[in-house]
């Protein structure tokens, strides 16, 4: 009797894993839903974030929870597929049901959930850069860092400042690259800065000497600014230092941790990039609203975890705070109330920046959110 | 009338069909359903990609690939181009079809690592040319992919519809539609094993040379095997891509190829139904062990070693032989 057996094998299958996919329904507990890629290629992005988030959900049970409840944090890892958020963002919103969602490391995992929390109706709070996610304005979904347009603002206009109107452009090819590669031409072009030379390098490429050279040797150019991530911009600065190029250069926020300067070594010295405060906690004006709210993240989570700050970890810091700022606000956790007290968030101080929402901005910062820093002497200076 | 009962077409697919059916009234949430829906797509891909690799004994390490091509015309013809989605997604299959066609005729003439290789480097053509052409692709940040329509009639997961005075959400649909054509799927696999197709492919699998030998054309056969199982491909990742409504470059990615083979391997090679419960662990599982946390990739990792420790031919193949031990060791034609 085959046919039985086969029904037998897939529904026993089917029953047992039936069983343990039923969610726990917990009775008093306020639920925010999580989904990071905590591991995969984008995990520099998901791990410090999902840190952050266990380190600060435990402390605000500890200080009595929100509303009266303690907050459940329920978090799936999607190993930065958009195929797996997709099906994580449905659990949180059909089987665990929770009040609340933040998540999405990268682009493609947040723009994956959009439809989902915009056809479910659940507030969402996105850790990813494109700008491609708040504009054109999604009614339930916001976002905690700078777009990577704004990094390009901020550098040109800097440039600008310094009289510079030619510039080389290099970047990776990766998504963050390109991306950055998209924005500075289309910010140069409504500056008024010219690129005068546009090169790109591979994720992998382990020497830019060729596409440097190239650089140098273009007639005109004042500067050069590479817009890429991972271990590629501490090689360009590295052959920019051999090559002699005597031109200033400029990194994207892409770079913007210890690590970069560790890598790139005395090469580095003089390099300028745009980046959140946190790198320069200790050396913030005391005038600064964000210097109290940086620094004491900052000490908080290399106390819990022995390791760095990173300024991924403090989207996700923003991104809870707004989230449980907004609960407190709306009084209950209704979730047309939570989206329209978040909407109306104003003049809130968090790592990342001072947030300032409405119907029309979703993210809530500025270019001015970003510190000009230059690498001095092996340490960030902040740049007046 | 029982012998036909126990063969593989009828009894299997009675039992197939009575599995899908039942299925949703067991179902508490939209999610659960997704996830169905999930392991009905991947199934039905490993189903062709089976029938290459367990039928015929040619590894193919790039079918994501395929699956990608499918998405990305699909999503990209529909979308920017504004082509009907049926329209977009046949011709989207025959492009891939033809693209295997013209791929297959020299690579299958390796053998063994040389093949996986070929396969392998055709699949990450695929997936790079995917994530650099961002003007046309949208590149590593993804592209949303409008809904399926047929006729101006669009099946959104998200809509309300109504048939013969039932109200069904779009999902509902959605897993009738794929329910639907798993059930074709297998029928359709097991047809053409059961044709003189199949027995030259099974001929080449056991001997290539021993098949030649007695006239089987092994060249032709191997080619049309890659371009049906590309075909499946295609057009089950056109569907998928219309129905999450947003694709990355992971889906044509060399992690999705070694996933759709793995799940041929633990459901077990060459036997239809076998791989369809290869499908359902490797989607299920995650979701399973998600709440192991960080120890859920060395779960996931144990479970697939100890399988293929002890269960070399695949979970099916060697529950059926333990089942049916008492009486006589199944052959792998029963299996199927």
């Amino acid at each position: 009797m085959k046919t039985t057996k086969y029904t037998l094998a897939l529904t026993l299958t089917l029953a047992a894993t039936g069983v343990s996919l039923t969610p726990v329904q917990a009775a008093e507990t306020l639920r925010i839903g999580a989904f990071v890629s905590a591991t995969g290629p984008a995990s520099f992005l998901g791990d410090p974030e999902l840190k952050t988030l266990e380190l600060y959900i435990k402390e605000i049970n500890a200080q009595g929870g929100v509303l009266g409840q303690q907050v459940e944090l329920v978090h799936y890892d999607d190993g930065g597929s958009a195929g797996k958020a997709r099906t994580y963002v449905n659990r949180l919103i059909g089987a665990d049901k929770v009040d609340m969602i933040i998540g999405g490391s990268t682009t493609g995992t947040t723009m994956a959930a959009v439809p989902l929390v915009e056809q479910a109706q659940v507030p969402f709070i996105s850790m990813a850069g494109a700008i491609v996610i708040t504009d054109p304005v999604k009614k339930w979904v916001f976002k905690t860092p700078q777009t990577d347009r704004m990094a390009a603002t901020k550098v040109l206009q800097d440039m600008k400042a310094r009289g510079m109107t030619k510039i080389g452009l290099i970047s990776g090819t990766g998504g963050f690259g390109r991306s950055g590669h998209k924005h500075t031409l289309e910010v140069a072009k409504e500056m008024g800065i010219e690129i005068v030379a546009d090169e790109t390098y591979g994720p992998q490429d382990t020497d830019m000497t060729a596409q440097l050279t190239k650089i140098k040797s273009t007639p005109g150019v004042q500067a050069v600014f590479n817009f890429g991530f991972g271990q590629g911009p501490a090689i360009v600065t590295k052959n920019y230092a051999q090559l002699a190029i005597d031109l200033p250069l400029y990194q994207s926020h892409g770079v913007a941790s210890d690590k970069y300067i560790e890598l790139a070594g005395d090469a580095a010295e003089g390099v300028r990039l745009p980046a959140s405060p946190l790198l320069v906690a200790d050396t913030l004006p005391e005038t600064d609203p964000q210097k109290p709210v940086v620094t004491a993240y900052k000490a908080k989570f290399e106390a819990a975890y022995n390791m760095p700050v990173s300024t991924f970890g403090a989207y996700a810091y923003d991104a809870l705070m707004l989230a449980v700022d907004a609960l407190e606000r709306a009084g209950s956790t209704d979730k047309a109330k939570v989206r329209d007290a978040l909407e109306q968030t104003q003049n809130y101080v968090g790592v990342t920046g001072v947030y300032n929402l409405s119907a029309q901005d979703h993210m809530g910062l500025d270019v001015s959110s970003f510190r000009l820093l230059e690498v001095s002497q092996g340490t960030w200076k902040l740049v007046e | 009338m029982m012998q036909a009962l126990k063969s593989p077409r009828l009894g299997g697919l009675s039992a197939l069909s009575c599995v899908l059916i039942i299925l949703p009234f067991t179902l508490s949430n939209s999610f659960q359903l997704d996830v169905a829906i999930q392991v009905g797509i991947a199934a039905i891909v490993v189903v062709g990609l089976n029938l290459l690799v367990g039928f015929a004994g040619q590894i193919s390490l790039g079918h994501a690939g395929f699956m990608g091509m499918g998405a990305y015309m699909s999503a990209i013809l529909s979308g920017t181009y504004g082509w009907s989605p049926l329209l977009a997604l046949i011709f989207a299959a025959i492009c891939v079809g033809g693209l295997a066609f013209l791929i297959g005729g020299p690579i299958l003439r390796l053998k063994g690592h040389y093949l996986s290789m070929a396969t392998l480097g055709l699949g990450i053509i695929i997936a790079i040319v995917i994530n650099t052409e961002s003007w046309l692709t949208g590149g590593p940040d993804g592209l949303v992919v409008e809904p399926l329509s047929l006729f101006g009639w669009a099946l959104s997961p998200f809509d309300e519809y109504h048939l013969l005075g039932i109200s069904l959400s779009g999902t509902q649909v959605w897993y009738i539609l794929i329910a639907s054509l798993l059930v074709f799927a297998v029928w359709l696999a097991l047809n053409i094993i059961d044709s003189p197709t199949g027995r030259a492919l099974r001929a080449v699998h056991g001997s290539e040379i021993a098949a030649q030998v007695v006239g089987v054309n092994t060249a032709h056969y191997k080619v049309k095997v890659f371009v049906i199982s590309a075909v499946f491909a295609s057009v089950m990742g056109s569907l998928s891509a219309h129905y999450t409504g947003f694709i990355t470059p992971n889906i044509a990615g060399f992690h999705h190829s070694i996933e759709l083979i793995t799940m041929v391997v633990l459901g077990g090679m060459a036997s239809t139904y076998g791989v369809i419960l290869g499908a359902v662990i490797l989607v299920l599982l995650p979701q399973v062990l998600a709440d192991l946390q960080e120890f859920e990739m060395l779960a996931f990792g144990l479970i697939l070693m100890v399988t293929m420790i002890f269960m070399p031919k695949g979970l099916l193949p060697t529950l059926l032989n333990l089942l049916n031990k008492p009486k006589q060791k199944t052959t792998s034609e029963e299996a199927a």
